[in-house]
């Protein structure tokens, strides 16, 4: 028999004390379960939460992590070389980290040089950018702007980001296998890419595996788009965000896959010894080769630039959509040529890949068919320019919010000018002449890419962190990380175009310090932008601890901080529900830039916002008139 | 309203009797697709035909079965405007691909 | 937004719209849009290698013909398996459609069984070229043909993989599901007439010309 004063709780006998104790944590338990349900959505093992997730916003976010890792090592990439282009053969501490066989005594040798090269552009681009730019931001912000409770294919979309980590991890171990990684150039031309060492093969597989995650990816966007925009959104009121993204994936779903086919044909190549790209005669280091032969080095150029010209497009495409939504947010008015825009970004992905051979004006072409490329490499900078414009005519007349995404977003105008202007002389056959392969070309896609897109990218990350967090990013350091990033920047690649006018090659291990003619240059300036380059890190830190401190302790914010038109914005919480993205799923009954609509009450329209009742038909009389009429 | 229209034909496509009239659609395609791989065989490889003409009556004859393929088996025919989109830029920048590298090594090495 | 047109998964609350009936405006439903991007993509793959054929051909000083050296016998079989194999995949579908899971899953049985034909003759096709010394590495006309017809083949088995799902466990949602089961061997179809598409340009192009 049990002591007195214990009560019985199922098969259990306690004090009162201990029972209500029990009570009160049951019902707080469940209370939190319910929370937690509504939150984050149907309960599921970690695994299937966060590694293997189809919910399209922990993809963007493990997209985005993933990414902003690669960014910072290819960065780092960078610098390494920039220690040895500022001060060439001087030995440095840093460089131990690569290694006796790279850099016996800290002093980087020119192989060693070269992997750092070749893997630097292939990580920027396929591994950082377009990740960051396609699978982060594109995955989290397209199906919340058109109202779509996820992706069309969520299961494909894991696979997608599952084939993206370990295409980029294999990309890192090759650093590590014989010989090192791949030292080729990003471009990988044979012969030399076919008779490389071993990191060469891990590149072309790396390669295999990203290029799959980028088709899956890209059909994925496209049915998303097609398919799944909400009622009312029609293809006019679509945000521009979308368009890009839109137009962005048509070009890797058409244009990937010839690089598919010729990272196979290099692949066997190497392994099976087959000559598709080697010709015959071949003679290395004086010994001939003697292989079979009958392959072409030119068929490489021209499969892997029909594929590389439109990513470059795929580079900028969804940055000129993350800027025109922070324009347009930040102007309160809607953008100038909504229209032309959107014409503008379809003929930009059309012509893009009918341009390619003006990556190859040197390689001995007919005039016919080098004649066709100029001309259509000419034709290509029209939409771009009708684009910027667009963006320069937006600002008249605007009330500039000068934000944090809003700096990035002004500083990319200019830069994008600047990137684009420099890419005529190198689309004219007769002046490529004299700057192809030089440091011109360097400055020139770096302008787009550096202070282009990535500039894009943080105007993108500081728009959607309250979104995607509920937390606001500090300003104070933001504006820190803007201003000093913006100068640094254009001191490294400024000075590149004075150094490829004066004829300095690219892919030197010294800089160009050898070159007689241009010795002066290289000297003059290389130093300095390798200072430039280590202050840009410098300037990286403010933004690293306020992206990470901001996530647990930045200042939350409702669901639309901005006062943005977007659906985003406008229709889902910050963070959005884990069931479907939407408590109500929206209806759309304008477009995507109704900012200062006259005789609304607010600066800003949400898409999602029903019309107001219109008003009782006039009599042509103002109702003050009416009045007085009746008094009087 | 396009959701009706849409709605009927549906129900209209799927009634067994016009699944049973393209069953039998299907064994014609067959019979004309066997066919013509014979034909092919037999101009080109039977009659050992010149490489010039053969590329000729090779590429015609797969176009045309080609065609029957994509029309009957994956209804092309009956297919909605978006995918003959798709497919038209598709086929344009096949041709594209085809072209470019195929000139610029015609000036190099052409006959 | 129309509640017939939307289906439930199993790790999801939410449902996907259009992803069984088709979306009124544009008459696709999901799958079929993305079969059919898909196969464009497809479409520039194979064509990157027919046009790199073209290009190693013309610069070729010397180029057997196609019977010279390939068994155009065997290959024409081949063809003609493949094309019955497209016949058999959408009677599939038509039976399907009629409602009839066993005859359904008979014509799967019997593309899956033309698929295995095609790779057995291959194989036996790719052993006689190994025994006679006949690599990839020998010279170009070998090296395209392997290539070409290795990644063909890799597209014959990933089709067969996925018939050999259909048929097995993927078969019980036929009794959950139907309409959505249904479309799905309407979109393997889809796949796999456009790898019967392939076979027919690569054939002439390799054993004829």
């Amino acid at each position: 028999m049990p002591p007195k004063r214990q009560l019985r709780v199922g098969r259990d006998w306690m004090y009162p004390g201990q029972a209500k104790k029990l009570l009160s944590d049951a019902i707080k338990a469940d209370k939190e379960e319910q929370q937690q349900h509504l939150l984050e959505g149907h309960h599921q093992h970690w695994i299937r939460r966060y590694v293997f997730s189809t919910d399209h916003k922990w993809i963007g976010i493990q997209y985005g992590i993933t990414a902003l890792f690669f960014l910072l090592f290819g960065f780092g990439l960078m610098l390494l070389m920039r220690l040895q282009l500022g001060w060439p053969g001087k030995s440095f501490e840093i460089m131990k980290v690569l290694g006796e066989t790279r850099a016996p005594g800290g002093i980087l040798l020119p192989e060693a040089y070269n992997q750092l090269g070749a893997m630097h552009g292939t990580i920027m681009v396929f591994l950082a950018i377009v990740p960051l730019a396609v699978g982060a931001f594109g995955n989290y912000v397209v199906p919340l702007q058109i109202g779509a409770p996820d992706m069309a294919f969520p299961k494909l979309n894991m696979v997608s980001y599952w084939c993206y980590l370990p295409g980029g991890l294999v990309m890192l171990a090759s650093f590590a296998v014989p010989g090192g990684a791949a030292n080729s150039g990003w471009t990988s031309y044979p012969p030399l890419s076919v008779i490389a060492t071993q990191g060469q093969t891990w590149w072309i597989l790396g390669m295999v595996l990203l290029i799959t995650s980028s088709l899956l990816g890209s059909v994925n966007f496209l049915v998303t788009i097609i398919q799944l925009r909400a009622k009312g959104l029609t293809w006019s009121r679509l945000p521009f965000f979308v368009w890009a993204q839109f137009v962005t994936a048509f070009l890797l779903l058409l244009a990937f896959p010839p690089l598919e086919a010729a990272a196979v044909m290099q692949l066997m190549d190497r392994v099976a010894h087959t000559n598709f790209f080697l010709p015959s005669g071949l003679v290395i280091s004086g010994q001939i080769l003697g292989n079979a032969g009958g392959g072409n080095p030119l068929l490489w150029q021209h499969l892997f630039w029909f594929l590389a010209h439109p990513e470059v497009y795929v580079l900028i495409l969804p940055g000129l959509g993350i800027i025109a939504e922070v324009l347009a947010n930040n102007t309160r008015k809607p953008l100038w040529g909504y229209r032309s825009m959107v014409g503008a970004i379809i003929f930009l992905g059309f012509m893009s890949f009918v341009v390619w051979a003006h990556h190859m004006f040197m390689t001995g072409m007919g005039t016919t068919i080098s004649a066709f490329f100029q001309t259509t490499t000419m034709i290509i900078s029209i939409p771009s320019v009708i684009i910027l414009s667009a963006f320069f005519i937006s600002l008249w007349g605007a009330s500039i919010r000068f934000t944090t995404p809003m700096l990035f977003a002004l500083a990319f105008l200019p830069m994008f000018g600047i990137g684009g202007l420099t890419g005529l002389p190198l689309g004219l056959s007769a002046a490529d002449i004299h700057l192809h392969d030089t440091y011109y070309v360097i400055g020139h896609f770096h302008y787009v890419v550096a202070p282009g897109t990535i500039f894009a990218m943080f105007a993108g990350i500081y728009y959607w962190f309250p979104k995607i967090t509920g937390r606001q990013m500090n300003e104070k350091l933001g504006k820190i990380h803007f201003w000093g990033s913006f100068v640094a920047i254009n001191c490294i690649f400024f000075p590149m175009f004075a150094q490829g006018l004066a004829g300095v090659s690219r892919r030197l291990y010294d800089g160009g310090e050898q070159y007689a003619h241009a010795k002066h240059m290289a000297l003059a300036t290389n130093p300095f932008m390798s200072v430039a380059a280590f202050t840009l890190l410098v300037f990286q830190l403010p933004f690293i601890f306020n992206f990470f401190k901001s996530m647990k302790w930045g200042e939350r914010v409702d669901s639309n901080p901005w006062g943005a038109t977007t659906l985003e914005w406008a229709a889902a919480s910050s963070p959005p529900l884990g069931h479907g993205n939407f408590e109500v799923v929206p209806t759309v009954y304008r477009g995507p830039y109704e900012y200062s609509v006259p005789g609304h009450a607010t600066d800003f329209s949400p898409q999602n916002e029903p019309d107001v009742a219109p008003p009782p038909p006039s009599s042509g009389i103002l109702p003050a008139t009416a009045v007085a009429q009746k008094e009087g | 309203m396009t959701e009706h229209v849409v709605e009927a034909h549906h129900d209209d496509h799927d009634s067994p009797e016009n699944i049973k009239k393209e069953i039998k659609v299907y064994l014609w395609v067959f019979a004309g697709l066997a066919f013509l791989t014979g034909v092919t065989v037999w101009l080109c490889y039977g009659l050992d035909m010149e490489v010039h003409k053969a590329i000729l009556i090779a590429l015609a004859v797969a176009t045309v079965k080609g065609f029957l393929v994509a029309g009957f088996f994956m209804h092309l025919l009956t297919e909605r405007r978006l995918i003959y989109g798709i497919l038209a830029i598709t086929v344009f920048f096949f041709a594209v691909l085809m072209w470019g590298p195929a000139h610029d090594i015609y000036d190099k090495f052409g006959k | 937004m129309d509640s017939h047109a939307t289906t439930h998964s199993a790790h999801q609350d939410f449902e996907i719209p259009f992803n069984v009936h088709a979306r009124p405006d544009t008459g696709l439903y999901n799958a079929k849009l993305g079969i059919w991007l898909f196969l464009a993509s497809e479409v520039m793959l194979f064509g990157a290698l027919f046009s790199s054929l073209i290009v190693i051909r013309t610069a070729a000083p010397h180029w057997p013909r196609g019977w010279e050296e390939l068994n155009v016998p065997l290959a024409t079989l081949n063809t003609f398996v493949l094309i019955a194999s497209s016949v058999t995949v959408v009677l599939a579908w038509a039976n399907l459609r009629l409602g009839n899971l066993k005859l359904g899953k008979i014509f799967i049985g019997l593309t899956l069984f033309c698929g295995l034909i095609f790779m057995v003759v291959k194989a036996f096709e790719y052993g006689s070229k190994f025994a006679h010394h006949h690599y990839p590495s020998t010279n170009n006309f070998f090296a395209t043909y392997f290539v070409l017809t290795g990644l063909h083949g890799l597209h014959v088995l990933g089709g067969m993989i996925v018939f050999a799902y259909f048929l097995t466990w993927g078969s019980k949602m036929w009794f959950t599901e139907r309409a959505r089961f249904t479309n799905r061997i309407e979109v393997v179809g889809l796949y796999w007439h456009f790898v019967d598409l392939v076979w027919i340009f690569l054939f002439p192009t390799l054993y004829l010309l």
